[in-house]
């Protein structure tokens, strides 16, 4: 039973002997390694979006535009909304959880280290597998939630059918991965470390796992029955042969909204770390916090159906999820004003984590009202599939989650990197997003209350949407520039970046105790938790008025006294990137059948090559 | 921390005694579908048709005598289930209709 | 989001029992896996009277045929309980026995199926013939493909059995595959009564 010694002293040395450089990757089994895999994925990705939404801005930036066709139009706002929500916004909240939520619990791993790495590697399968339909025919163009029959109406052409079966895919890796935080958050905490303890962010990751598991079983099989319809003849959402296309409707949005709380939660657990370090103040009503997002997770499964209060499903279904939609405002509102407590009095540090995570604050309020607003049935049939409600779900997706998201990249990008992102230049990021964003999007607000459809590529002169949509085109441009200007300095700071040490912050969870960047085993002795924000407790004590004092390096608890002596990691294997390489030549053979099917065999033999040679070989390195 | 008071494991005994359970529930079933009252047989299929779940998954599957945690993870899928489907079908009027 | 009470169940140390993690996260995806078999069901309760031009359930269902293979398939439940307790005594040879019975009541099941739906394309009930079609066979045949699948882990647990790589604590064990299987057949309880009895 091979040990490793705790003294790693960098990244590069813990490879697999005899290997390195891109084979390290491909089998990494380093919950930190898959959750960069992740972080840099989404990155990538989050520009592709960010282009195709350019080139949506640009076709409307004057009446009557000439850019796009209205095929390839339909093309662009599938995609971006597709790869925004699938592709970027899901995986990055995943590269977070991956990488911190081993650190935050005190834990030298997920619970599956292979299953975990399995799961990027269906993530990166689908996502390629997605994105490659543009080079074969064009990208997906019957909207983000495919609504039959825009989706099942069979033509030559096979977009819909890469869309369908990339999306299952996505739908499996995630829930991989919502079984293993589970699983994690139930297994793996260190001593002490009891539920109540755990950091809100955890606690949100742990939260949203319960409702990917739950929810994506529902659109998988509506997918499988799209992909049927188009594929084998089945008449599931065929209105003209008795099937029926509102049940589609159902299992999407099953899915669909605690969906938008599967996004916007770790957004959320973000905030709720980045507020009280820089307050330096702990989370106001820190269990309610908590249990407001329990609650989210719970009522975010009863409010589906105002998607479709224009689908016609009568009075009574129609009043019944109104008030479930207002009542889950409450336990949002509630956390509002828990971040808002906290801030208060706080002697605050306004540096970039700071500031997307108050323009979080500010930009979610505006979103969450306007989302309220749905709930009334009749303003909804108004307001319904316009630009009104475009800029509501921007307000909650960009303003919130990606502000969330931001403000994380700032906060952990030295745990992560070793080095500071530059403040300066920070500052510059977030004020021309700021900025950027709120020309975008207020400007819709406007436009869909003055009739403005959305998904239409054209729109005529004279109507009073001119102005307005000028306005949100050079918004976009400035938004593009502040991405722009982050990009600059994520690679600014790889190359002379200011060195962070292990706590720039003064911050107060577990993963701020170990080096930036971590060593391979995390910790060299797993910590004993004795409160919430228990490294906060090992820096300060309060004074009989309650201010806190800080305790002299000195005098500080002594944490261990040495290294653990076995600290079992798990070994690198190639087989979860088998496994995935083997489903991506599997969907690409399912989309061209009867030739593909040859396509189907071999990948299927990689599959199954990668899921027996998992199970068959050893957990833990050098362990025989 | 482990429950302290787990009921003993079933014995290959139970395991056949329970076989024997079941297959007389698959026959009552199957009689009971040849009833032509749909008032009568509905509500004594779903009945057997439960019974029949509970035991595998309560005694084949030791899901009493598991820990809360394993037992609430499944519960909540198990609940949500009916709840969600059950609004769904509502809304189309099969509930209610036929 | 129930956990609120749940025991700890991290040992000392931040070492954790691999197993029981494992049989964790088996019963967190059979609770999805209800989920999608909830899903698939719904399709069939909406659409089981949308028979368009094509035979009905009442017409075309052999209620003492299927009555049979489900029989067969809620044995096969028995069968893999005892192969588990084997397993959980160390007993390798009966073990083996055991999970190869299952595996082969598992195979009569698909046999069964497969018939059966050879029997119902002749009698022209196809996938594309009605709502109630579509349905039928894309359930049962999700479910098909579920029996499959267990079939062949039941057959590699066997044989990794014979050749001694059975391991304590190997990616695929007894235990794991016990609970799927058990959970299959459990869906097929469900199944028997929504779809068949319900169609007398």
């Amino acid at each position: 039973m091979a040990t490793l010694t705790p003294q790693a002293p960098s990244p590069a040395s813990t490879a697999a002997p005899g290997r390195g450089g891109i084979w390290e990757w491909i089998t990494t089994t380093d919950h930190k390694k898959i959750g960069i895999l992740y972080g840099f994925s989404s990155i990538l990705f989050f520009v592709v979006g960010g282009v195709e939404a350019l080139f949506i801005r640009l076709q409307l930036a004057v009446p009557n535009g000439e850019i796009l066709s209205a095929d390839a139009y339909n093309q662009m706002f599938t995609m971006h909304a597709t790869t925004m929500v699938f592709l970027v916004v899901m995986p990055i909240a995943s590269a977070f959880a991956n990488y911190f939520l081993p650190l935050q619990l005190g834990a030298r791993d997920v619970a599956f280290p292979r299953l975990n790495a399995f799961s990027y590697w269906l993530y990166l399968a689908g996502a390629l597998f997605l994105t490659v339909s543009f080079f074969v025919g064009g990208g997906a163009d019957g909207g983000w939630f495919g609504y039959a029959p825009l989706s099942t109406q069979v033509t030559e052409v096979v977009r819909m059918d890469y869309w369908s079966l990339g999306l299952q895919v996505l739908g499996v890796a995630s829930i991989a991965s919502s079984v293993n935080f589970i699983t994690t958050v139930l297994t793996m905490r260190a001593p002490g470390m009891t539920l109540m303890r755990m950091p809100v962010f955890s606690w949100m990751v742990f939260i949203i796992s319960f409702l990917l598991l739950f929810s994506l079983p529902m659109v998988t099989v509506g997918l499988i029955q799209v992909f049927l319809d188009r594929n084998i003849g089945t008449l599931f959402f065929d209105a003209a042969n008795g099937g029926d296309p509102v049940l589609w409707q159902h299992l999407f949005w099953l899915f669909g909204h605690p969906e938008v709380y599967v996004l916007i939660l770790p957004a959320m657990g973000i905030v709720s770390e980045v507020l009280p370090t820089f307050a330096r103040k702990p989370l106001f009503g820190r269990s309610f916090v908590i249990f407001s997002g329990i609650a989210i997770g719970f009522m975010g499964f009863g409010v589906w159906a105002h998607h479709m209060f224009t689908s016609g499903l009568g009075p009574v279904a129609e009043a019944a999820f109104a008030l479930t939609t207002m009542f889950i405002a409450v336990p949002t509102g509630v956390k509002i004003f828990n971040w808002l407590g906290t801030i208060w009095g706080g002697s605050l540090e306004l540096n970039t984590p700071m500031l997307f995570s108050l323009g979080f604050i500010f930009l979610f309020v505006i979103g969450g009202l306007s989302g309220v607003t749905h709930s009334i049935v009749p303003a909804d049939s108004q307001q319904h599939d316009s630009y009104y409600v475009v800029a509501h779900f921007h307000y909650v997706l960009f303003g919130g989650a990606i502000f969330g998201i931001f403000s994380g990249i700032y906060y952990w990008f030295p745990k992560v990197f070793g080095k500071l992102l530059n403040e300066r230049i920070g500052k510059v990021n977030f004020w021309l997003m700021f900025i950027g964003m709120n020309l975008t999007f207020a400007p819709m607000h406007v436009l869909g209350l003055n009739g403005m459809p959305r998904r239409t590529y054209r729109y005529a002169e004279g109507l009073g949407l001119d102005v307005w949509n000028l306005v949100a085109t050079i918004g976009s441009l400035v938004l593009a520039l502040g991405i722009a200007v982050f990009l600059y300095n994520g690679w600014r700071t790889f190359r002379k970046g200011e060195v962070a040490g292990p706590d720039p912050w003064d911050a107060r969870t577990l993963e701020w105790t170990t080096s930036s960047p971590p060593p391979e085993h995390n910790f060299d002795r797993i910590p004993v938790v004795h409160h919430e924000d228990d490294f906060w407790h090992q820096k300060y004590t309060t004074d009989e008025e309650g201010r806190a004092v800080a305790i002299p390096a000195d005098l500080r608890p002594v944490v261990a006294e040495g290294p653990d002596e076995d600290i079992h990691l798990p070994s690198p294997s190639y087989h979860p990137a088998l496994a995935g390489l083997g489903i991506f030549v599997m969907l690409l053979g399912l989309v061209y059948v009867p030739w593909g099917l040859i396509a189907v065999g071999v990948g299927g033999i990689g599959f199954l090559w990668g899921m027996f040679g998992w199970s068959l070989e050893p957990l833990v390195r050098g362990d025989h | 921390m482990t429950e302290a008071a787990h009921p003993p494991h079933p014995t290959p005994r139970d395991y056949w005694l329970i076989a024997v359970v079941l297959a007389v529930i698959t026959a009552a079933e199957v009689a009971v579908a040849y009833i032509g009252v749909d008032v009568v047989k509905v509500p004594l299929l779903f009945a057997m048709a439960f019974a029949k779940f509970v035991i595998v998954v309560g005694w084949y599957m030791h899901l009493r005598y598991e820990k809360k945690a394993y037992r609430r993870l499944f519960y909540l899928g198990l609940i949500a289930a009916p709840i969600l489907f059950g609004v769904v079908l509502f809304s189309f009027g099969v509930l209610i209709g036929s | 989001m129930t956990a609120m009470t749940t025991p700890d169940l991290a040992g000392p140390g931040g070492h954790h029992d691999v197993s029981e993690a494992r049989k964790l996260a088996m019963w967190a995806f059979l609770g999805s896996e209800v989920l999608l078999f909830g899903s698939l069901i719904t399709t069939f309760l909406l659409y089981r009277t949308r028979v368009g031009d094509g035979p009905s359930a009442a017409e075309i269902f052999d209620i003492p045929f299927t009555s049979i293979s489900s029989f067969i398939l809620l044995m096969s439940s028995l069968t893999m309980v005892l192969g588990h307790h084997s397993w959980e005594r160390k007993d390798w040879r009966q073990m083996r026995v055991w999970l190869l019975a299952t595996a082969g009541l598992g195979m009569i099941f698909l046999a069964g199926q497969v018939f059966e739906f050879t029997e119902f394309v002749h009698e022209g009930l196809t996938v594309s013939t009605s709502p109630f079609g579509s349905a039928f066979f894309v359930l049962t045949g999700f479910h098909g493909l579920h029996v499959a699948v267990g079939v062949m882990m039941l057959m590699a647990t066997a044989i990794m059995g014979f050749t001694g790589k059975l391991r304590e604590d190997g990616g695929m064990n007894v235990g794991l595959v016990g609970l799927y299987w058990h959970f299959v057949d459990v869906v097929w309880i469900v199944i028997f009564t929504v779809v068949y009895l319900l169609a007398v």
